[in-house]
């Protein structure tokens, strides 16, 4: 069930409650998430070797490190 | 009426499999590299065929490079707002992907190299999504080569798209040891990746980089939508440019971009690729570069370091995540292939 206060997919930008998002889900193992799920901003995201930052404007910054094991998901 | 022999599916087999004994001889033994022509047969290969392929590519590694893997970390000075139109890159302005425009400051640039120094790298490659550098770049760049060089002991790369003269000379006296410049595909298939500039003005600049001094490295992503001819054709091309390095890329279809709904190539064919590319480049750093957590996996990076790899990219890539440093160096030491050390690349 979609929690209202992050209706929006990190990855590809649409509503969580209207389609499958099982593949956007599963590629967000190897992605830095590009869409703020609060308000569905596109953000500033930094790669670099050991982790990622993405920035939205309206509601601060995200940190994440590196790749989960795809596998283990 | 004159006999003739057809011929039947066991010659044809034969015929495929013998180009395996050509490898033996011309590349394990003598070290030089199969030609257009060999290449084809061998991704033309059957499956059955691939263990022994890959053992010979393992064996050619290392006969004429030794066991060691060299290491390296790679990290986005300027990201996204790219005004060229590589149909697999998601920094293109020109598509509707979501990358976002974003600079690294001098600070986090130093952090992530210092980082990744401390995996054990030897390399560390500095990347702007750019058709050619800006006076803005080059001064970034001369600020975060010299911060580098004054707090890390690592080897400085860069990649920064089409150089001038007076750039190539600037990137060698600011201590840039290699220029990573991908001719990304064939000649014959790039007009079908890139039309806002040629194959021919990217090897422009790697001639330059060459004649300047510092070490090349070029290579390209596979499984665009090439046919396998043209697979070989850009490893003969890559031969016959004979850079210092290859990093191989496998296609990540990225959204919004024009390759964005590509399939991810098959990992068998793209195991056959790496040992293709090594019985191309005997002699050749061949680096595990993006897309390979898609493409083949944990068992198929495996695979991959026994087929003819002799480098990787640690950590994460430009806009991508990669396996944790950590997972790869694990591996590395589980197969018994030392990191190679610093002072052994200066």
């Amino acid at each position: 069930m979609t929690d209202p206060a992050t209706p929006w997919c990190a990855r590809c930008g649409e509503d969580r409650a209207s389609g499958d998002h099982v593949a956007c889900d599963s590629a967000l193992a190897l992605e830095p998430p590009r869409y703020c799920v609060r308000c569905r901003r596109r953000m500033v995201v930094q790669v670099v070797p050991t982790g990622w930052t993405a920035r939205c404007s309206e509601h601060g910054e995200q940190h994440g490190d590196n790749a989960v094991d795809p596998v283990a998901l | 009426m004159t006999a003739t022999h057809p011929i039947g599916s066991d010659d044809v087999e034969a015929g495929r499999l013998a180009v395996l004994e050509v490898a033996r001889e011309q590349v394990l033994d003598r070290g030089v590299g199969l030609d257009e022509a060999q290449l084809l047969e061998v991704l033309r290969l059957p499956d059955d065929a691939l263990p022994e392929l890959l053992e010979i590519a393992h064996d050619v590694r290392m006969r004429w490079c030794g066991p060691e893997v060299e290491v390296e970390g790679i990290v986005s000075l300027k990201t996204g707002g790219c005004p060229e139109d590589c149909h697999f890159c998601s920094q293109s302005g020109l598509f509707s992907s979501p990358v976002r425009a974003a600079w690294l400051d001098i600070a986090s640039l130093v952090q992530a190299a210092t980082q990744t120094a401390a995996t054990g790298a030897s390399e560390f490659c500095i990347v702007a999504a750019v058709r050619g550098p800006d006076e803005r770049l080059m001064a970034q760049m001369r600020e975060g080569v010299a911060a580098i060089r004054a707090a890390v002991d690592i080897n400085v790369a860069a990649s920064l798209g089409m150089l001038t003269h007076d750039q190539v000379d600037d990137l060698a006296d600011m201590g840039v040891h290699r220029y990573n410049h991908n001719l990304e595909t064939s000649r014959s298939y790039f007009p079908q990746v890139v039309t806002t500039h040629t194959w021919e003005e990217r090897w422009d600049t790697l001639t330059m980089v060459r004649e300047a001094g510092m070490e090349v490295c070029c290579g390209g992503i596979v499984g665009m939508g090439e046919t396998l001819a043209q697979r070989a054709e850009f490893a003969a091309q890559l031969a016959e440019l004979a850079p210092h390095e290859v990093p191989l890329n496998f296609l990540n279809p990225r959204p919004g971009t024009p390759f964005g709904d590509e399939p991810v190539m098959p990992a068998t064919d793209a195991l056959r690729t790496i040992a293709a590319f090594r019985l191309a480049l005997p002699r050749t750093i061949l680096r595990y570069a993006g897309g390979r957590e898609i493409t083949l996996g944990d068992l198929g990076t495996r695979d991959g370091l026994l087929g003819g790899i002799n480098a990787v990219i640690v950590g994460n890539y430009l806009t991508t995540l990669g396996r944790p440093a950590t997972d790869d160096l694990a591996l590395l030491a589980e197969l018994s292939m030392p990191v190679k050390a610093l002072n052994s690349t200066l």
